[in-house]
């Protein structure tokens, strides 16, 4: 992990970092403005935007009515003029009134005008389940995005990479759907819903630099090296992937790939060249999921260097569950049973129509 | 009592369909220099009168007269005339053009002319327009090159857009006209969010932004309002309610015993309702609701009422769900015969001017017409290189993109 040791580094909570990365970037850039519902003078519900009202003035930092498509589509129109919006959708299950605008219009706007208009916006959305959100504050709606030419898709897992994305995803010229776990926003979380949640303190990832930095967009981080397989995964499960690996004493090499799409390739192709086997984890849905695309592109990258089908652990094709939650999320116990899998493929149990 | 009668699905319908003359009485007409107008601090709710008549400065002699009438500069008439005919002529030649396939789609904007032309000459440079696909007399009225508008047409080697876009949605950022889009409704919040923008920035420039009577019935048209309302955003927000989407009559957008102004009006924003065949009046309104953006009194919506004379588009044949005459009957007439008569009432031209003017920007047209089509035509492929069609999905080309390209062979 490259850090600026240069920069006094304190414990951030998530939240703290992306409100840092905001703060930098209202400070650094006359032209980055930030609106949606409540982020103004409440400070968002989360608490993401607190004091920078206060601090740069209801010009800069303001609340927005409940319209999504109103809140994205001036956003357009302003990226259009010169500024650099940073919006947020309270929840990302909440964007779908959005969707014309960023999908027919952000993403689209630099290439129908031949560069003449771009929409340099970041939409920021807590996202993920893992809370008892049911299922309209749990949904994991990346592949929506990814599907999208002209889309940058971002989730960071830890404070450090939070601001350091959010930083990088605001600077970008790229229209950034930049989503954040909301379970990760006070602590790391590896799916053991039943012990108590660690605080962000107590993780080397929850120091931060106060000052700017950037952790580049399509590059994945290597969260733990190892040789029995490799791991690709985002977000919560990143810590659920890294339980399942220790406590069952599986070499995992564990990949953030943090930029979803346009992801890092290289990274991705060379853990899995090495391991020979891959374990694809998401919270999202399964069928059309972001994994489907990550399952594809490494067999076309690692062919011949699998030594196993390539598994996917996902959210079950269902919407997300109120009272079923845990046995929805994808758990460490799911996960370690996936590793087994690609470890010895052939002693696995067939998998046919109608299957176990 | 209690009654149960049957309840019963209300489906608006046109007056007037094939064969059958319409009956223009719903238009809620007035006579010429009935509308008063009102100061340019008015608040919103004052406006309700004025979103439910009409104003009108020409009258039926083409005279200029009431309120709206002002001292116009007969420079300023001729030229908006000039651009008008120069925006018909330059539509009939293209949906020749695409008649023989020189390029897959055209939409004229016939009957629609004064509109945009009146408006764009009383915005400054600078401002931005937001519009629609059937604004090209924003870009006529400036004088922007017609080689520039027909390579995109052609989507031929000099289309800036480099053949990415459909004929007619052109992107011309330096003459304040938005890349348009085919998904409408989504550049009226857009240029809400421009105008917020300019405030935000404490500039002086505004927003125009433009919307059919059918497309109001999207989404974003009522976001627009809710935003440029909330914000009191630099906006003049243009609804041109030419009667007709594609083969949907407007009571079926929710014009139905309604004005699409008193939609303004019900969203807090200072509207008015006026004859979009009426060059005089046009001016008048789009100076007002420009002055009032840009003195920070707010937003303005205006309707203007006019009549799409032309086929929806060249895929489009109105025979089939409305009167052939139609037009002919329209109350409010024709933008060019009436700007036409006023001006030869004033001594400023003549029928021998017209003709002549006419033939001029035929003969411009055509030259025009030539030099574009010897960069190509989507008829002989002569096109922006393939290798284009990779580019500025991104500020930068990533790998899958380059990867992609190299796969075509490009």
């Amino acid at each position: 992990m490259k850090k600026d040791n240069k920069q006094n580094a304190v414990p951030m909570t998530m939240i703290q970092a992306l409100r840092s990365a905001m703060d930098v970037m209202l400070e650094r850039d006359n032209n980055v403005v930030i609106f949606g519902q409540d982020v103004g003078y409440f400070g968002g519900v989360f608490r993401c935007t607190e004091g920078l009202q206060a601090k740069y003035g209801s010009s800069r930092v303001f609340d927005a009515p409940i319209s999504e498509g109103g809140i994205v589509g001036a956003a357009v129109g302003m990226g259009a003029y010169g500024l650099r919006p940073v919006v947020e959708i309270q929840f990302a299950d909440y964007f779908y009134p959005a969707t014309d605008q960023i999908v027919s219009e952000a993403a689209r706007l630099r290439y129908r005008s031949a560069g003449e208009f771009t929409a340099p916006l970041t939409i920021r959305m807590p996202c993920g389940g893992g809370i008892y959100g049911g299922q309209t504050h749990s949904q994991s709606p990346e592949a929506m995005f990814t599907h999208v030419s002209g889309l940058r898709t971002v989730m960071p897992s830890n404070p450090y990479d939070a601001k350091g994305l959010l930083i990088a995803a605001i600077e970008s010229d790229d229209p950034v759907i930049f989503l954040e776990p909301k379970r990760l926003y006070n602590g790391p979380f590896d799916g053991h819903h039943d012990q108590p949640v660690v605080p962000w303190s107590k993780h080397p990832m929850g120091k931060v630099p106060e000052g700017y930095y950037t952790v580049p967009l399509e590059s994945a981080s290597v969260v733990r090296p190892g040789a029995d397989l490799t791991v690709i995964t985002y977000g919560t499960m990143v810590y659920v992937s890294e339980v399942a690996a220790r406590e069952n004493g599986i070499d995992a090499e564990i990949i953030d790939l943090r930029s979803l799409w346009p992801l890092d390739i290289d990274t991705i192709a060379a853990s899995v060249r090495k391991t020979g086997r891959c374990v694809i984890l998401h919270e999202a849905t399964q069928t059309s999921g972001f994994g489907a695309e990550i399952t594809a592109l490494i067999q076309e990258h690692c062919f011949y260097h699998l030594e196993a089908p390539i598994e996917r652990i996902a959210g079950w094709d269902t919407p997300y569950p109120h009272a079923h939650e845990w046995a929805y999320f994808p758990s460490p116990a799911r996960v370690a049973d996936a590793y087994r899998r690609v470890m010895s493929p052939d002693s696995a149990a067939t998998v046919g129509q109608g299957g176990a | 009592m209690r009654q149960n009668t049957p309840l019963r699905l209300h489906v608006p319908e046109p007056s007037g369909r094939p064969g059958h003359a319409t009956d223009f009485s719903y238009l809620r007409l007035a006579p010429a220099g009935a509308a008063r107008k009102p100061p340019i601090n008015t608040s919103a709710i004052d406006t309700t009168d004025l979103a439910g008549t009409l104003i009108r400065v020409l009258d039926d002699d083409g005279n200029a007269v009431g309120p709206w009438a002002e001292p116009i500069a007969p420079e300023l008439l001729r030229k908006g005339l000039q651009a008008m005919i120069k925006t018909r002529i330059f539509d009939a030649r293209m949906v020749i053009a695409q008649r023989q396939k020189k390029m897959s789609f055209y939409m004229q904007s016939l009957g629609e002319e004064a509109i945009g032309v009146a408006q764009i000459l009383a915005l400054s440079k600078g401002d931005m327009c937001f519009p629609s696909y059937r604004q090209q007399n924003l870009l006529i009225a400036q004088d922007v090159p017609l080689v520039e508008l027909m390579c995109q047409l052609f989507s031929n080697d000099l289309d800036r857009l480099k053949g990415r876009q459909l004929p007619v949605m052109y992107s011309m950022r330096e003459h304040g006209f938005f890349s348009i889009s085919g998904n409408l409704a989504t550049q009226f919040v857009q240029a809400v969010g421009w105008a917020m923008a300019s405030a935000i920035k404490g500039d002086s420039k505004i927003a125009s932004a433009w919307i059919g009577d059918g497309a109001t019935a999207a989404a974003d048209f009522q976001t627009a309002l809710t935003f440029a309302h909330v914000y009191q955003a630099p906006v003049v927000l243009n609804v041109i309610n030419n009667q007709w989407a594609i083969s949907s009559f407007q009571a079926l957008a929710g014009g139905e015993s309604n004005t699409f102004a008193a939609r303004g009006v019900g969203s807090g924003i200072a509207s008015l309702r006026v004859d979009g065949n009426d060059f005089l009046a046009v001016h008048a309104v789009s100076k007002w609701a420009v002055e009032r953006a840009r003195s920070n009194l707010g937003p303005t919506l205006i309707e203007w009422v006019s009549y799409r004379a032309g086929p929806h588009s060249t895929s489009d044949d109105p025979s089939k769900y409305r009167p052939a005459d139609d037009w002919a009957r329209f109350p409010l007439g024709d933008p060019i015969n009436r700007l036409k008569q006023h001006l030869i009432n004033l001594g400023e031209w003549s029928e021998q001017e017209h003709a002549r003017t006419q033939k001029e920007f035929e003969a411009e047209v055509i030259a025009a017409q030539k030099q574009a089509e010897s960069h190509g035509t989507l008829a002989t492929g002569q096109t922006s290189s393939v290798a284009t069609m990779f580019e500025d999905v991104y500020k930068d080309m990533p790998w899958h993109l380059r990867r992609q390209r190299q796969k075509l062979g490009v």
